[in-house]
């Protein structure tokens, strides 16, 4: 399965459920918190595997995502290369980071992506009205970084 | 073992293209409706089988749940019955405003139009309550008859309205999502307000109430019926908190919703009566 279209199945794959994961319903408002999966599974190919994933990659999953969730076309997809950018640039820094530091790394780009939706949101005039439950989502991806690095790891090995 | 990065040296460049061309998308689908169109096939096409397998470890979770009771038969009935009960609480809680408006009215309302509305039952597929949306699917759509603008309820009052069709979902507006406003009355004097979402299945904000209103904490908030999109006299939410702020030309309100907004698992489904 090691073979160029066996990595490009197990890339879109885990897009796939990452996006899957995102549209699962949570009981109550549970989902005010969930991480950003495709975000994590993103960087985490950016990181390990540069050659495989482009900005291309990033803005298809961003558009898909966008349709899916019902946010202005281009959003997620702003996010997802902002944070697939970042990644390709220092891929070879960011792969020697303990995962302690890959995981705050994270964190600080969903946190950018995050005020770049507040941004967005603010010009189509859909104020965020709380911002402390708007953060949550940074906490809980950094804390899924771990799970995400083993998983991921142990698929494509 | 990696390749080496392609097109390592055209990455800024490339990203800042890819951005703009973003914050271009974001601009025209927030100001036109022109990738409207491009929205709704895709939905049809790739979104709503998509939404389909999220929800599928829930059904599948409910459905072993199931499994483990003995007799299937029990079960069905037992779904019948509790998609009737449901039907017939909507039905009661009619009941109990049109009462109240009897009261206040008298004889003045040739009060027999309402009665009989025809209601369906819908499962609720996946939920998009964050701080910016408050959305759900439910799981009938336009081979159902569903229609944008349709009113959704569930047992204890309004949930919302229908705001997207595809063929066997569709994609309700909740009253807790920030761009949702419905015309409210007071059942216990009439007095007519707007009640805004913000974002809190727990809480919305009645618009433009002067200080002096008559509105006190614990009131029953109606649906007024203004506006054609809501069938009037359904529950929509208590007043929590009423403040007069000074120097500001309205007073602060707030109103906790009836409807189980992130609760309800069952919707119920309303088609104006029509007429003959």
């Amino acid at each position: 399965m090691n073979t160029p279209a066996g990595r490009i199945l197990r890339l879109h794959g885990s897009l796939l459920l990452a996006l899957l994961l995102t549209l699962t319903p949570l009981p109550g408002s549970g989902l005010g918190m969930w991480p950003e999966w495709p975000a994590l599974v993103l960087a985490w190919w950016c990181a390990h595997h540069p050659g495989r994933v482009g900005l291309g990659t990033a803005l298809a999953w961003g558009l898909l995502l966008d349709l899916a969730l019902g946010t202005l076309l281009g959003q997620h997809a702003l996010g997802l290369l902002w944070i697939a950018y970042v990644v390709l640039r220092q891929h070879s820094r960011f792969r020697l980071y303990p995962l302690l530091q890959q995981a705050l790394v994270v964190a600080a780009l969903v946190a950018v992506e995050r005020l770049v939706f507040l941004w967005l949101y603010g010009i189509a005039d859909r104020p965020v009205q709380q911002l402390g439950p708007y953060a949550l989502p940074v906490l809980s991806s950094a804390l899924v970084w771990p799970l995400i690095d083993g998983s991921l790891r142990r698929w494509t090995r | 073992m990696n390749p080496p990065l392609r097109h390592a040296a055209g990455l800024t460049p490339r990203w800042l293209a890819l951005s703009l061309l973003c914050l271009a998308l974001v601009f025209v689908d927030d100001r036109y409706a022109v990738l409207d169109g491009v929205r709704s096939g895709a939905e049809r096409l790739l979104i709503e089988p998509l939404r389909a397998a999220a929800a599928w470890p829930g059904r599948l979770l409910g459905a072993a749940g199931e499994a483990l009771a003995e007799r299937r038969r029990l079960l069905a009935e037992n779904a019948r019955l509790r998609a009737e009960n449901l039907r017939l609480r909507a039905r009661l809680l009619e009941m109990a405003a049109l009462e109240a408006e009897n009261a206040r009215l008298r004889a003045l309302l040739a009060a027999a139009e309402r009665l009989g509305k025809r209601v369906r039952v819908a499962e609720v597929l996946a939920v998009r309550q964050d701080y910016q949306h408050q959305q759900l699917v439910i799981d009938k759509g336009a081979a159902d008859g569903v229609h944008v603008g349709q009113a959704v309820l569930d047992a204890e009052g309004v949930m919302g309205q229908v705001i997207g069709v595809a063929d066997h979902s569709a994609t309700v507006l909740l009253i807790s999502d920030p761009e949702h406003r419905i015309p409210v009355q007071n059942i216990r004097n009439g007095v007519r307000s707007l009640a805004q979402g913000k974002g809190d299945p727990r809480e919305l904000d009645l618009l433009y109430v002067t200080p002096h209103t008559d509105l006190r904490p614990g009131d029953l908030l109606v649906t007024s019926g203004l506006g054609g999109r809501f069938p009037a006299n359904y529950p929509v939410a208590r007043v929590d908190r009423f403040e007069a702020v000074p120097g500001d030309p309205y007073a602060r309100v707030t109103a906790r919703p009836l409807a189980g907004l992130d609760r309800s698992r069952e919707v119920i489904l309303v088609w104006p009566e029509t007429r003959r």
